[in-house]
């Protein structure tokens, strides 16, 4: 019976070592993540970033995002209601990760609506409409239009200013600093400049908490 | 009797290699995608679906030592091999392009697949798949001397 026994303590063994690896390979990712950040500081917010809530705010959460991504969208309200939840001590702003095709056509009718002030209705829009003008993970800028047009938004002028060189250059740049920051998923959070690590709506809840408590 | 005990020791030792090959490729594999958040494509997904039961049956086949497994596991592992063979031909380039059934999602070319900058994934597959095809085929031999 003693080859039964090799068999058994092999199989321990091995998970063994799959359950130890798995644990050293993530903490070990945790921590070149953060490094990154912190690395990076510069990468996190451009100038020309869009923001909400309070900008004298002490806590900035930067969150790199694509429209025609669903967990964006499912977490777009979560994060509206925890800046209002935390009255006036924290801050959203937006960079762009376009991870999705033909993404980056939604983003540049996105920047167009920032120069009509429109740019918070035209994304709530987006969010709201994402069902129909995605599929199968394409973004389908052909029928956002449709739902600009009904909004009542000035889709000619739209069309006018998202071709502006400028828009391009901000969501390139938006792209590269998103990969020197190891940004490889929509969303991804950065609370004063610490990445979320694991990702859920619970953590961020967290990170942001604790990073109120450390600068209020 | 010795002369079974010691044909039997052989053969266990050899369905305990295959064993191990297919449970070390399967964890490998799931530490891949599960912890490194690498994406299996289509053809990764082939050979996964005939990687994974040999960890199962062999283990069955081993506890206790059932020569007979032998005779399941080996079809298994031949239609694995062949998944894995089609994969490094065309990770390799030398199959063409459009003959490639994975346009969509993740490439079966993709770069992200070489680990340490010279190991691809497809070349690990095959070099387990035909390990323990040859295990088999010899365990298979021995006992139909």
């Amino acid at each position: 019976m003693k080859k039964n026994h090799i068999v058994i303590i092999t199989a321990a063994l091995m998970t063994l070592v799959f359950v130890a690896g798995g644990y050293l390979y993530k903490s070990q990712q945790s921590q070149t993540q953060a490094e990154l950040a912190k690395q990076n500081h510069e990468a996190l917010i451009k100038p020309y970033s869009p923001r909400t809530g309070n900008p004298d705010a002490r806590v900035t959460i930067v969150e790199f995002m694509d429209p025609a991504c669903e967990t964006c969208r499912a977490f777009y309200p979560l994060v509206k209601e925890l800046i209002v939840e935390h009255k006036g001590r924290v801050n959203h702003v937006i960079r762009y990760a376009p991870l999705h095709e033909g993404s980056d056509q939604v983003l540049k009718i996105l920047e167009a609506a920032r120069k009509q002030g429109t740019y918070w209705p035209v994304l709530d829009l987006m969010f709201a409409a994402q069902p129909h003008w995605t599929s199968h993970h394409k973004a389908q800028p052909e029928v956002l239009w449709k739902y600009l047009e009904h909004y009542k938004f000035d889709v000619v002028r739209l069309k006018q200013d998202m071709n502006e060189p400028e828009i391009a250059k901000h969501i390139a740049q938006d792209l590269a600093d998103a990969k020197q920051l190891g940004v490889s998923k929509t969303p991804s959070y950065f609370v004063n400049g610490k990445p979320l690590i694991k990702f859920g709506y619970e953590e961020l809840r967290a990170l942001i908490d604790a990073e109120i408590a450390n600068a209020y | 009797m010795s002369e079974q005990t010691n044909n039997d020791s052989t053969t266990w030792a050899l369905i305990f290699a295959c064993w191990l090959i297919a449970t070390i490729s399967t964890l490998g594999s799931l530490f891949f995608s599960e912890i490194m958040d690498l994406i299996p494509c289509l053809l990764c997904w082939y050979q996964r679906i005939f990687m994974f039961p040999l960890a199962i049956i062999l283990f069955i086949g081993l506890y206790p030592l059932d020569r007979k497994v032998v005779r399941y596991a080996l079809p298994i592992t031949m239609i694995g091999l062949f998944f894995t063979l089609y994969h490094c031909l065309l990770f390799f380039g030398f199959m063409p392009e459009n003959l490639q059934p994975c346009s969509q999602g993740v490439s079966c070319k993709d770069a992200n697949m070489v680990l340490f900058d010279f190991l691809p994934i497809p070349v690990l597959s095959l070099a387990s798949f035909s390990a323990m095809t040859i295990l088999l085929l010899i365990s298979r031999a021995r006992m139909y001397k």
